[in-house]
């Protein structure tokens, strides 16, 4: 698939942008802040319906603009479609497909599938776990939408539990008694909600590993290859946690009833998909606190092209976007990643700097500067 | 800012469920626009509503005498309840004529967030109605989101010792919806294909 028009109105720094573009590789260089990262940021919007870069749509519109528009066609096997995403910070947000309004936004997933190379990847691995569940929950959906009501089932189920265990914990510290009658209810539906999500992940994190593997070495031969493992909030050793949804359910409500006395305590959630970790090592020591500057880098590298080579294995090639990567790179690690990009369907690369750009990456050029995209 | 009634009356529209402080804002100048007569007969109707209408004393459906129609309804099923949130689905599932027998309304569902717990809910007046053992099945309506499935599970649960037969309506109806947007096809079949609920 590739992105073959994008539309911008209102979206961050770009008041009004329409672009053509083609398959193959496309590179967007100009200097420092005139919106290059914005322009690749709409793109993964409307794979993601969420940005890389904040955890909340305010930010997306133009400042002084009540709401962006964003449209892109997307043309996948000669077959062309149009969304159209509305962003409307604070209420809802709308969508088209093929200009018919649809009844939720998440209709539109599935559309586009986008990977997205950015420098906030290095908290992949220095970063705080939710990065890492982050990075694991959004493949899931590009790889199949109905995660993304997986997902959202199981935060409300969260909320709601976490709404009783803060007013239990308050009645409990002015010595009341708790009303704990509908706990048990909860626990009930954030595991099943749970053990969905938590086995798909196991899924995941085993179908990733050699692909990590392979693409670190082929990034490089310092240290490694990552090793990734799973760390479930429910089971602290790994190998204990069963394949199978129904178990991993019973699993979870165990670990529950476990922990009560302090979730009670504290008023939160301790057990869940929410609490877990990928862990990431390389050569038998975690890739978070040891690994070098340079190794990190790899690592985060290694894991965004595994996701690359997974959602290609599903059918066709996502898009991919390498926003600003190259500056971080040594020259042969550089080349090593255009060799490894470069025959995707679509490309697209951004740099401040021309040079940064390993010359395997050629392409369609565009300069990108004060608001407006002009090809070269 | 208006100036006293004006804004009085725009904060008191703007508390009505679903409306916003531009729509309440409309509706004032639509009020202020408007014939007297037809805002009397406005005022009329709200007054009347509350003086009028109850809560049925056994079913917590709206009604205008102590019992709702349903209630006083003796060809009606006394041996299933069907169990729901609101009146609002009373008038839903009527529509449907698939349902013979009776209907109790909580007054919402299960939901922390906003307060709301077991004792917020009209479920000991359910329980006393099942004491008597007339009762033989219970039909679990809950609107189909997550609060309404809690709601059923933790009736279920609370119910089980009894021995009835508990059932909840079949999937079919969209998820995350609320049951009386549902159109009557989708929720007779719903009806027709309701399962048992196992604890
Ligand atoms: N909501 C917004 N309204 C107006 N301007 C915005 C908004 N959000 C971001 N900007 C502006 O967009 C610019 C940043 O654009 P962007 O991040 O795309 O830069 P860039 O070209 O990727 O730069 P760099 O090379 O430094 O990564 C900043 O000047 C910022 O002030
Ligand atoms: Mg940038
Ligand atoms: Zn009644």
């Amino acid at each position: 698939m590739y992105v073959s028009h994008l539309q911008l109105a209102d979206y961050r720094s770009y008041e009004s942008v329409n672009l053509e573009l083609e398959p193959g590789i496309s590179t967007f260089v100009g200097p420092n802040g005139q919106g290059k990262t914005n322009l690749v940021e709409a793109i993964g919007y409307v794979a993601s319906l969420g940005s890389h870069r904040v955890a909340t749509d305010t930010p997306l519109v133009r400042k002084g603009a009540e709401r962006a528009v964003v449209r892109a066609a997307i043309t996948k096997d000669g077959q062309r479609a149009v969304i159209e995403l509305e962003i409307n910070p604070g209420k809802a947000n709308r969508a088209r497909l093929n200009r018919a309004p649809v009844t939720r936004p998440r209709e539109v997933l599935g559309f586009l599938r986008t990977v997205l190379f950015a420098p906030e990847d290095l908290a992949l691995v220095k970063g705080d776990p939710g990065e890492r569940r982050r990075f694991l929950d959004e493949l899931l959906v590009a790889r199949a939408p109905r995660f993304s009501g997986v997902r959202s089932d199981y935060d409300r189920v969260l909320k709601q539990r976490n709404a009783l265990l803060k007013s239990a914990s308050a009645q409990f510290f002015k010595r009341r008694e708790p009303d704990l009658a509908t706990l048990d209810v909860w626990n009930d539906h954030l595991a099943t909600a749970g053990a969905e999500l938590l086995s798909a992940r196991l899924e995941l994190v085993a179908e990733l590993q050699p692909l990590a593997a392979k693409s670190y070495s082929e990034l490089t031969t310092s240290g490694g290859p990552p090793v990734l493992q799973y760390r479930s909030s429910a089971a602290p050793d790994e190998s204990d946690l069963p394949a199978d949804r129904a178990r991993l359910a019973d699993l979870l409500r165990e670990a529950l009833a476990e922990v009560r006395a302090q979730e009670l305590q504290r008023g939160v959630s301790l057990v869940g998909p929410h609490r877990d970790d990928l862990v990431l090592s390389l050569d038998d020591l975690p890739a978070k606190g040891y690994a070098s500057q340079g190794e990190s880098w790899s690592c985060a590298l290694a894991l965004r092209l595994a996701g690359f080579e997974l959602l290609r294995s599903d059918g066709d090639d996502p898009v991919l976007i390498l926003d600003d990567v190259f500056a971080e790179l040594d020259a042969e690690r550089r080349r090593r990643l255009a060799e490894h990009v470069r025959h995707a369907e679509q490309v697209l690369v951004s740099a401040a700097v021309a040079e940064d750009i390993p010359g395997e990456l050629r392409g369609a050029r565009f300069r990108v500067q004060e608001g407006a995209v002009e090809r070269e | 800012m208006y100036e006293g009634a004006v804004q009085n009356l725009i904060d008191e529209l703007g508390r009505l469920p679903g409306v916003g402080p531009k729509s309440a804002q409309r509706l004032a100048f639509h009020l202020l626009a408007a014939e007297t007569a037809d805002v009397k007969r406005l005022v009329n109707a709200l007054v009347e509503v509350k003086e009028r209408v109850r809560f049925c004393a056994i079913c917590g459906n709206v009604a205008e005498e102590s019992e709702c129609r349903i209630c006083r309804d003796a060809r009606r099923d006394a041996a299933v309840i069907c169990v729901v949130e609101e009146s609002k689905d009373v008038v839903a599932i009527e529509r449907t004529r698939e349902f013979r027998g009776r209907y109790h309304v909580l007054g919402g569902a299960i939901s922390p967030i906003e307060g709301v717990g077991p004792d917020d809910l009209r479920i000991k007046e359910l329980m006393t109605r099942l004491s008597d053992g007339q009762v033989t099945e219970l039909i679990l309506a809950t609107d189909p989101n997550l609060e309404g499935e809690a709601t059923a599970t933790y009736l279920a649960r609370l119910v089980k010792p009894m021995g009835l037969k508990v059932t909840r309506l079949a999937s079919g109806l969209p998820v995350g919806g609320d049951l009386e947007y549902a159109d009557e096809v989708t929720l007779g079949r719903a009806f027709e294909g309701r399962r048992s609920l196992e604890f």
